[in-house]
Order: C-alpha cells, then sequence, then structure tokens
C-alpha cells in the first residue's frame, strides 16, 4: 500500500510538472527574429567588447534592430561585416584593411632605465600611482603586462627583452590592449601595407629623452627632410609616418641619427 | 523577537556557506567579480524564498498526511527543477529586464544544494509559513553577504603580489577558511 502510495505521489508529481512546463513552453514562448541567431553565429564570439557592446550576442540583436553599423565588429573586419550583410540582404560596405595592435617602444631595460626600484603590484595602472611610474621615460612602456592579461584573443605576449609582443596571425585589431595600457604606448595600425614605422611614444624634448632613453625619438626632423612623400611629421616632440603615404623607400632609416625607424610587422628584439 | 533572532543566526551566526558549508561550488565558482557575486546572490535570494513556500507546502498537504517524509529529498529535488524551469520561462515572457539580470543564475542554481539544504531545515525545525519565508529570506541574504566578501577579497588577491604555488586556487581556499573562521566569532551571541 505504501509502495503504491509512494509512486503515485513521486508518479504523479512529475506527470503534474510535465504538463506545466509544456503549457508554459507553449503559453510563454518568446519569439525571436531567427536573423539575430544567423548574425550572432557570424560573429567571433570572443565577447571581446571592441564595439562598445555587452558582447557578441548583443551586438548581434544591435545589428539586427539596425542600431549599429553591420560593421560594428572591430576583430571581425571586413569579412565578417560582409558575411552580415548577405544574411540581412544590405549591400556590402567597404572596409580597409585588416589593423593590428602595434607596441611604439622600444625601450628595454638596458637602453632605458628605471628612476627608481619598484616593488608593487605587477600592473602597470598600479605601477603609474606612484609617481607616474618607475621608467625615466614617462611615455614608454612599463613592461608589466596589463596588455597581455587584458587581450582576449591571447596574441599578446610577455617578450624575453620586457616588452611586449605581438603575435599578428592572432591579433584581430580589437583594441581592448590600447584601451588597458594607461600609457597608450599600444595604437591599432593597419598591419598588410608594407612601410615604415617609429616605435617611439615620447612626446618629452629631445633634451629629456635623450637622459631617459637611448632608442627614443628626439624629434629632430631629419626623417622629415628625407621623405620624399612628406609622409613623416614631428608633433609634440615625436615623428610619426603616415602610413598611407608611406612608400617603404627606406630614405628615413639612412637618415635617423638614432636608428629607431622599422618596418612595419618586424618583431622587435633589441640587441 | 524570535523571528529577528531568527533574521540573525540564519545571516551571521550560522551563515549557510561559513558554516553549514553549503552551497560551497558558487561560493568558489562565481566569485571572481563583485558583480557576478550579487548577480548570483540575488538569484539564490529569489529561488530560495519561492522554492522553499513551495515545498512546504508540498510537504504539509502531500507527504504529512501519507507518512511520506523519507521521500522529502527526491520530491523536493524534482519540485524545485520543475519550479525554476517555470518560473525561467514567466519571467522571459512577462519580465524581460528581471530575466536579464538573473539571466544565467537561474538555471545555475536549479540543482543547488542550498537551495534544497534550506528547504529540507525548514521542514525539520518544523517552521511555520512565516518562519520559512523568514529564515530562507535571511538565509539567502547570507548566502549574498558570503558571496559579495569573498569577491572582493578575490578582487584584491588577483593583485596581490605572492608566490606562485599559492596563487589560484590554493589562496582563494585559504582566504575561504579564514574568512569562516572569522564569521565563528558570532557563534553563541544569540541561540534560538
Amino acid at each position: 500500500m505504501e509502495l503504491t502510495l509512494s509512486m503515485v505521489i513521486v508518479g504523479g508529481l512529475g506527470v503534474f510538472f510535465a504538463g506545466v512546463l509544456a503549457y508554459a513552453a507553449k503559453k510563454f514562448a518568446v519569439e525571436e527574429d531567427p536573423r539575430v541567431e544567423l548574425v550572432a553565429d557570424l560573429l567571433p564570439g570572443a565577447n571581446c567588447g571592441a564595439c562598445g557592446l555587452a558582447g557578441c550576442s548583443s551586438a548581434a540583436e544591435k545589428i539586427v534592430a539596425g542600431e549599429v553599423p553591420v560593421d560594428s565588429c572591430i576583430p571581425g573586419g571586413k569579412k565578417v561585416a560582409d558575411s552580415i550583410c548577405e544574411v540581412l540582404g544590405l549591400e556590402s560596405v567597404a572596409s580597409e584593411g585588416r589593423k593590428v595592435a602595434e607596441i611604439r617602444c622600444l625601450g628595454t631595460k638596458d637602453v632605458a632605465p628605471d628612476k627608481f626600484d619598484y616593488q608593487g603590484v605587477r600592473d602597470c595602472k598600479a605601477a603609474m600611482m606612484y609617481s607616474g611610474g618607475f621608467k625615466a621615460c614617462t611615455y614608454g612602456c612599463l613592461g608589466l603586462g596589463t596588455c597581455v592579461e587584458a587581450c582576449p584573443f591571447e596574441a599578446l605576449s610577455m617578450g624575453a627583452n620586457g616588452l611586449p609582443q605581438v603575435d599578428t596571425e592572432k591579433c584581430t585589431g580589437c583594441g581592448v590592449c590600447a584601451k588597458a595600457c594607461p600609457r597608450n604606448v599600444i595604437h591599432i595600425e593597419l598591419a598588410d601595407k608594407k612601410a615604415k614605422y617609429i616605435p617611439c611614444n615620447s612626446k618629452a624634448s629631445g633634451k629629456v629623452v635623450r637622459q631617459a632613453c637611448e632608442v627614443g625619438c628626439i624629434g629632430c626632423r631629419a626623417c622629415v627632410k628625407a621623405c620624399p612623400n612628406e609622409a613623416v611629421t614631428v608633433e609634440n616632440n615625436l615623428a610619426v609616418i603616415n602610413r598611407e603615404k608611406c612608400t617603404d623607400c627606406g630614405k628615413c632609416v639612412e637618415a635617423c641619427k638614432r636608428g629607431i625607424i622599422k618596418d612595419v610587422g618586424t618583431v622587435l628584439v633589441l640587441k | 523577537m524570535y523571528l529577528l533572532a531568527m533574521i540573525f543566526v540564519a545571516i551571521l551566526s550560522n551563515n549557510i556557506v561559513l558554516s553549514q558549508f553549503l552551497g560551497i561550488c558558487p561560493y568558489l565558482g562565481t566569485t571572481k567579480r563583485i558583480e557576478t557575486s550579487v548577480g548570483m546572490g540575488l538569484a539564490v535570494i529569489f529561488v530560495m524564498v519561492m522554492s522553499a513556500i513551495v515545498t512546504w507546502v508540498i510537504d504539509l498537504f502531500l507527504l504529512q498526511p501519507f507518512s511520506l517524509e523519507y521521500l522529502r529529498t527526491i520530491v523536493f529535488i524534482l519540485v524545485i527543477a520543475g519550479l525554476v524551469q517555470f518560473v525561467e520561462m514567466v519571467l522571459k515572457k512577462t519580465n524581460p529586464a528581471l530575466f536579464q539580470a538573473l539571466g544565467i543564475y537561474l538555471p545555475l542554481i536549479t540543482t543547488n544544494c542550498t537551495i534544497l539544504g534550506v528547504a529540507l531545515l525548514n521542514v525539520q525545525s518544523e517552521h511555520n509559513i512565516i518562519e520559512t519565508v523568514v529564515y530562507s529570506l535571511a538565509t539567502g541574504i547570507g548566502f549574498t553577504l558570503a558571496m559579495v566578501i569573498m569577491a572582493g577579497i578575490r578582487e584584491r588577491l588577483e593583485l596581490a603580489n605572492m608566490s606562485n604555488y599559492l596563487k589560484g586556487a590554493a589562496v582563494t581556499l585559504v582566504s575561504a577558511g579564514i574568512l569562516s573562521l572569522a564569521f565563528m566569532g558570532f557563534k553563541g551571541m544569540v541561540t534560538l
């Protein structure tokens, strides 16, 4: 008797809940735009937040609703934007080439000395709180790897020389590292164009740079004079090469007294 | 007065995580950031109160009359799982904002042992319906408190300078132990 009763009660509860859930599934069904799921599948799914939204699924919702442009996904680039256009039946949008992170500093410990011994938390943002960082140069990479931690694609690693290295294959140019860097050393730049660039971020005057770093740009304008295409400009004591105009002729490399003008995409390992 | 004492006991001196060692899994799993721990805590409070009431009613009208108390565990699991599923569906339709906030935590706590633990404790201690509501609410608050404190500690530990063998799980378990010791200070302050 007791056996039957317990079977009836547990079984009855099971059947009852099954019925309620089956009814609720029909009654409370939420209709979703099927295109949202299709678009979400096309997005990389890393939830890097480079688009400024909460994640890939919320980006998909906003793209389908038309609240943000179809090429909002920076890591996905033109390829993803085109396939989203296909799903939504839109004209494909023109987009620039692939961009990756670029570390604009060559200041390893040997060439850019510290001004004091830092024993605190191993984090660049924390280090910045102690009189603006332990490096004599106030613009260069602190090398504690906050950008490496921030990268959602594991494209950054800490090199043996104490500077972060970019794996350009893995890098999607999402810019999370650039936002994480308290010294704005990381720039997001066109990757596949043959060109030169100047891996320095120092806006200090030439005299100050000479004291703080052996490989810093002193803003001497030798490269500006050497360039036949007017691609180099000096602003705030820092020479910057316009990647659109640069033809990779190499004249600036010869002219540079500090020898710090490099090819785009080379992995920088100093002496 | 009895209810006040009960709230004190449930939140501090007999905290569900730190003294009764229930719900260790979400306690260690979802306390990496304060935001997530708050979300988890709120979802637990919500489900805990709801399931405690329903299981209390089922116990009173279905199990006790037929002296089937030995079936409590399995029946409560069934009831809680079905209930959480049902509430999730209803919330998604009727209150999308709340559904977004509780979001992924709702299905996560379907089989959480704190929920089942509180439902069982309520019927074992022969609480009436008011005591049931108050006890499960206070226990949920105690759970959230423990989660938020732990998340705060772990956010700081992330940046702390320590030897490699201590990092990660080791230091988390050590701090969980110390936190539990700290809550032992409330023991015996109030007796029910």
